[in-house]
């Protein structure tokens, strides 16, 4: 019994993984004030791009670089769209995942059925890894693991602690303070949204590359949207990701480890989405109670004409 | 660093033809950066862009096809636009869709006896149903909770695909499907007629151009549909107004959920005759009637050609993936880049942009 716990909790982790880093990008595009529906589309680029990438050159990181740049290429579009366009965030947003979609189906046809060429190979931190029990639970991951670990109190910190992560928030709360202040509005969030894109991007690759080392057409199958959720069950805040993340990954192995049982694997499926209603509703209680919310000026385009 | 910044100005009036005309440009525009990534992908775009509009309007069949296809983008469309003018963003039609469908089988499967008279109306009545249903859940964790709706609906998408699944793999399986997942063939009372030499099952064409009228009237006559603008447009004036946001919110959700839901009967009922794994049921028509709808500007009437429009693309989107040896997702493309431009196209409609560099 023991064992079983200890190896479903050791999976849930690279199951969280590509959710961890799809959420910590999206906090930070959500709080300079941009909603980004198409995390499902930057991450099946980043994805199929990371996959490619990786398949034809032999190399893990010249993968892992291709699916940042195409998540940061992506969100592009969609800050062009949302901050200078000023069109509807919820729309685009969504034509961003449609897009994702589409162009991934067609990148990735003459991948299909491929093996992964290279892999991420687990690393062993020396001592602590064989540490009994905590060494197998915590310390045999591959490197892409540690630095999402390293990525939530680094992200927590500039959020909260360093002048660009105060003026990130202000921009988020009061554009038009901000831009009393000096502040480049359009500029703080163009470099949000690309940010969130370069982590939607790695969080696919995770996914094609580590997670389940293979392209194969929608893979991210939701996983996107169940970002979006964790990003407002987080209340915004990176430490909350990890949480959210492992949580999510914690249920994609009880579906593998349940369906032995008998449990028909349809029913199984439905769990992530269930839960992710559960948890928006859980949240939408936390929010009243505490008078906590989203980013004030989230979803709002800004303009100095019509402050 | 300094983006050039894009200067926007709002327009005191907006002249008549200009709706049109940016319309008219933006599916220009859109057809060329499809073109654009078709040729980097090493896909020939005219030979592409050849087949599509063959493929969907360039013969007799294929524009058959195209009216079948536009059945439940119709239908689908209507009742977007109708939730979108509410503000209301139900993204989840598809998932009501296969509710509708779930709903319809079971009624032929409760009632296989019942004379066609009887039973036809009775599964149209079940699809409503059902997709009302399901559209209802995001409405209420909406108005009850401020749970938001785009991705509740969203989410029971992948609910309702699981649930299609279980019971054509499970409880629902037929008795001589050679171990295919699919359900037994609908007694020939449960199958809406087509015309002739065709797909189309007419009397769902003809439901669907009813409730697009309907809907069009709904929204320019009445006072509900007044209410269901104004609360769309200006949620804080309807609210001073005292108009009831939730009764609003509630009924557009029930007519688009529901209309998904008739959708969703007329694959079953009209095309497949069984109930079938959800990818054969639907290639993503509740995905693709939001750009039906927005394509339409959230006009009902409109809608009928946009459908049309995309029912066409639906066709020739199949025509090249085999031509071609094009993947499914390669529709998602047009969508995509479609809905991209024709937002942006709105904003010309309501503003000048001057690019300040």
């Amino acid at each position: 019994m023991l064992d079983f716990i200890l190896a479903a909790l050791r999976a849930a982790i690279p199951a969280g993984t590509p959710l961890l880093y799809g959420t910590l990008g999206e906090i930070y595009s959500e709080r300079s004030g941009v909603l980004n529906l198409g995390v499902e589309g930057m991450m099946i680029m980043g994805a199929v791009s990371g996959f490619a990438a990786a398949q034809t050159t032999g190399s893990v990181w010249v993968g892992i670089l291709a699916a940042a740049v195409a998540g940061a290429l992506m969100a592009l579009i969609h800050a062009f769209a949302s901050v200078s366009l000023r069109v509807n965030q919820v729309v685009s947003g969504l034509a961003l995942t449609m897009l994702g979609l589409g162009v991934s189906g067609m990148m990735g046809k003459r991948f299909v059925g491929q093996p992964l060429v290279v892999r991420l190979q687990p690393v062993r931190i020396p001592i602590l890894s064989d540490l009994p029990i905590l060494g197998v639970l915590l310390f045999r991951f591959d490197v892409m693991v540690y630095f999402s670990l390293l990525l939530v109190p680094l992200l927590w910190f500039v959020l909260y602690k360093t002048r660009a992560g105060l003026t990130l928030r202000s921009v988020g709360e009061n554009p038009a303070a901000a831009d009393v202040q000096g502040i480049n509005v359009p500029f703080v969030r163009y470099a949000a949204v690309m940010f969130g894109g370069v982590m939607a991007g790695i969080g696919g690759a995770y996914l094609s590359m580590a997670y389940a080392p293979a392209w194969v057409e929608g893979m991210t199958s939701g996983a996107g949207w169940i970002v979006i959720a964790l990003t407002i069950f987080a209340i915004w805040d990176p430490r909350r990701a990890l949480l959210g993340a492992y949580l999510f990954g914690g249920v994609r192995v009880l579906q593998f480890r349940l369906q032995p049982l008998g449990i028909s694997p349809n029913l199984l499926n439905m769990l992530p989405f269930l839960l992710t209603i559960l948890v928006l509703w859980l949240s939408s209680g936390q929010a009243a109670k505490r008078r906590i919310g989203a980013p004030a000026a989230l979803m709002t385009a800004y303009s100095r004409e019509e402050r | 660093m300094r983006i050039p910044r894009i200067r926007i100005e709002k327009r005191l009036s907006t002249p008549r033809w200009l709706p049109v005309a940016s319309l008219i440009v933006a599916l220009a525009l859109a057809m060329l950066t499809i073109a654009v990534i078709f040729y980097v992908l090493g896909v020939n775009p005219i030979v592409a862009f050849q087949r599509i509009f063959r493929g969907g309007f360039g013969s007799a069949f294929g524009l058959r096809e195209t009216v079948t296809k536009s059945i439940p983008l119709i239908l689908i469309g209507v009742g977007l636009a109708l939730a979108f003018k509410g503000r209301m963003y139900n993204i989840g039609a598809e998932g009501q869709l296969l509710v509708g469908a779930i709903f319809a089988t079971g009624m032929q499967r409760f009632f296989p006896t019942w004379p066609a008279f009887l039973l036809l109306p009775a599964m149209f009545f079940a699809g409503f149903l059902g997709g009302a249903l399901w559209a209802i859940i995001p409405a209420l964790l909406k108005t009850r909770f401020r749970m938001d709706e785009v991705l509740t609906s969203l989410m029971l998408v992948y609910v309702a695909n699981e649930a299609v699944k279980y019971l054509v793999y499970g409880p629902w399986r037929g008795t001589d499907t050679r171990g295919f997942p699919i359900t037994d063939e609908f007694p020939a009372a449960a199958q809406i007629p087509s015309l002739v030499g065709s797909r189309i099952h007419y009397p769902t064409l003809i439901l669907a151009i009813l409730f697009a009228v309907l809907v069009y009237f709904l929204l320019a006559r009445t006072k509900l549909g007044y209410e269901i603008r104004v609360t769309g447009e200006n949620p804080a004036a309807a609210h001073y107004a005292g108009m009831d946001y939730q009764k609003v919110a509630l009924l557009v959700m029930v007519i688009s959920g529901g209309l998904a839901g008739l959708a969703g009967m007329g694959e079953v009922a009209g095309i497949h005759y069984r109930l079938r794994p959800p990818e054969a049921i639907s290639p993503g028509y509740g995905f693709t009637a939001i750009i039906v709808a927005w394509l339409a500007r959230l006009n009902p009437l409109a809608a009928i050609l946009s459908a049309f429009l995309f029912g066409g693309l639906l066709v020739g989107g199949d025509a090249i993936q085999i031509a071609l040896n094009l993947p499914a997702a390669t529709v998602q493309l047009f969508n995509g880049v479609i809905l991209l431009f024709v937002i942006a196209a709105e904003l010309f409609n309501q503003y000048r942009l001057r690019l300040e560099v």
